[in-house]
């Protein structure tokens, strides 16, 4: 760091040798964003030849008919088809219905998993008697509630909100439970001295607190309702993106399987990413390192 | 939030061990109430004694244990099996970061495809038998192991290591010393999530490709003969299952990782 002041220190007063360096900090910043800015790049470059090895490799066995094209067909093949789902609105009309169903699913689930949680969160006496009955329900998985479902519901659109709003409650109300349940008691003793409303404590206090365990659980719901949408729709739909994978699979075309099974986990990306961003905003006011 | 005015209502007065079991109580009360009173004769509604005698003689028959060893079999295979793949290919990107660039992105990709995408390409290519619900209960064993190997190796703090390489361990002697001790926890979480992952997993494989016995196939022959029973038993059964997994998991971890709490007790 040069020092103005103290290299003026006369005339003839020896030249710092730290005046030959170039002005660290304002050049710093801009050096290490570029460097972020080229060691991601370089990062992301790595991701590419495993991936593109496999594909080549897997294109080639094709080529040279080393597995038959109705067991593997090759990836040239799936891209193909993939665009052609997309192109002709079919692709596009399955997903839609899929959506619909995981977004009604988990709408249904997230708000009876807040209002579940929160409870069990904030009243002990709730959680006493509700928990033990939660907890048997949530350890049968949402695949052994799908005959029992059916036979009470059928295997209509109810039985797949049904069952997507299940898998999406238990995270949901677990996390926000535990969330609420983990708010540092200083915090509250500080809001108590200051003389909180409840109001004002649970506004100012206990949902900042608990607002990253709570965005946990919803974002595992959402991950568990697009996983329970595939299994629904395998078993039951005649429609969705599910239906479109058993679809394929019964006609033995198995390049609209695998196109189908890319769209689930485009997706499946899609949604995590979303998630990941929101995450970030929700809890912008958080510095870093607490 | 604050108890300072010690007002309790009728729910507070129950005392909080027995609490639990209210509602459930409650609810086969209604349910035996509404059976008893021939309000609905919907061959669905089936009394909790049905149930009961059902599985009584599920138990007595043998038929429960034929199903249930079968399922238990395909989920230790599967689970042994993509446990032990996880292990192996989370560890490897663990300890090279060569690996992790090369293998990670791809890695993190595939796992966010839904799981049982996979099962109508499994069955296509190792039919509808053991070799494709053991190669799926594999998958789904695989990638909570290989996350949490990776992140458990990522955790082990680096002066730890250091420390190490000052005392001149052997590569075997930081590995056991060090490294094993520092990831147990989240290798203990990995193992725990596939556990519970193979479970499900054989649930789906089960009934996606039905064929033979099994806890899931018991579920299906229940639903197409309108079986409410049979289902419903079957429901409990796969609940306790998961219940004793988790147990038993708990105690494992107790045991294994008890020397956590020892040392943060002697400080």
């Amino acid at each position: 760091m040069a020092i103005p002041a103290l290299n003026a220190a006369g005339p003839g007063s020896p030249v710092s040798p730290l005046d030959a360096l170039p002005d660290a900090p304002t050049r710093r910043p801009v050096a290490a964003r570029q460097n972020a800015a080229w060691t991601w790049a370089r990062r992301s470059l790595w991701a590419w030849p495993f991936p593109l090895a496999v594909l080549a490799l897997w294109q080639l066995s094709a080529l040279w008919g080393w597995v038959p094209e109705q067991v593997l067909p090759p990836p040239a093949a799936v891209f193909k088809v993939f665009g052609e789902l997309l192109a002709s609105g079919e692709l596009w009309d399955h997903l839609r219905i899929s959506m619909v169903r995981v977004f009604a699913g988990f709408g249904i689930g997230l708000s009876l998993g807040l209002v579940l949680g929160g409870a069990m969160g904030l009243s002990p006496t709730f959680r006493d008697y509700f928990f033990p009955l939660f907890k048997a329900f949530s350890q049968v998985p949402v695949i052994g509630w799908l005959p029992l479902l059916i036979l009470v519901v059928g295997i209509d659109e109810g039985l797949k909100f049904l069952l997507i709003a299940k898998a999406a409650l238990v995270p949901v109300a677990i996390n926000t439970c535990q969330g609420i349940q983990n708010v540092p008691n200083r915090l509250v003793e500080v809001a108590r001295v200051y003389g909180f409303t409840r109001w004002q404590m649970l506004r100012r206090v206990v949902f900042p607190a608990a607002t990253a365990p709570i965005w946990n659980g919803v974002r595992y719901g959402l991950t568990h309702a697009w996983l329970a949408l595939v299994v629904v729709e395998l078993l039951a739909s005649s429609e969705g993106i599910g239906f479109l994978i058993v679809y394929g699979r019964q006609l033995f075309q198995l390049d609209v399987v695998l196109a189908a099974v890319l769209a689930v986990g485009i997706v499946g990306f899609v949604i995590d990413k979303l998630l990941a961003v929101s995450e970030a905003w929700l809890l912008r006011w958080r510095k870093p390192g607490l | 939030m604050s108890s300072v005015n010690v007002q309790r209502n009728v729910f507070q007065k129950v005392p909080a061990r027995l609490r639990g079991w209210v509602l459930p109580v409650l609810i086969l009360a209604v349910w035996w109430a509404v059976v008893a009173s021939g309000a609905s004769d919907s061959p669905l509604l089936v009394s909790p004694l049905a149930v009961w005698q059902r599985g009584v003689g599920q138990v007595v028959s043998g038929e429960l244990w034929v199903a249930l060893s079968a399922s238990l079999w395909r989920m230790a295979w599967g689970f042994g099996i993509g446990s032990g793949i996880g292990l192996a290919v989370g560890a490897l990107l663990g300890w090279s970061r060569w690996a992790e660039r090369l293998v990670g992105p791809t890695f993190h990709t595939l796992k966010q495809i839904s799981l049982f995408a996979w099962i109508p390409m499994l069955s296509m290519w190792f039919g509808l038998g053991d070799t494709a619900k053991v190669a799926f209960v594999a998958m789904a064993a695989f990638f909570p192991v290989v996350l949490n190997t990776l992140e458990g190796l990522r955790s082990v703090p680096r002066e730890y290591l250091e420390v190490a390489r000052v005392y001149e361990f052997s590569v075997w002697q930081t590995l056991r010393r060090v490294v094993a001790p520092a990831a147990a926890p989240s290798l203990f979480t990995g193992i725990q999530l596939s556990l519970i992952y193979s479970w499900l997993a054989t649930l789906g494989a089960e009934y996606l490709l039905a064929s033979g016995k099994g806890i899931g196939n018991t579920l299906i022959d229940g639903r197409e003969h309108f079986w409410m029973d049979l289902v419903l038993f079957g429901v409990v059964v796969v609940g306790l299952v998961g219940f004793v997994l988790n147990a038993l998991l708990a105690a494992l971890e107790k045991r294994l990782l008890a020397w956590r709490d020892r040392t943060i007790a002697r400080y």
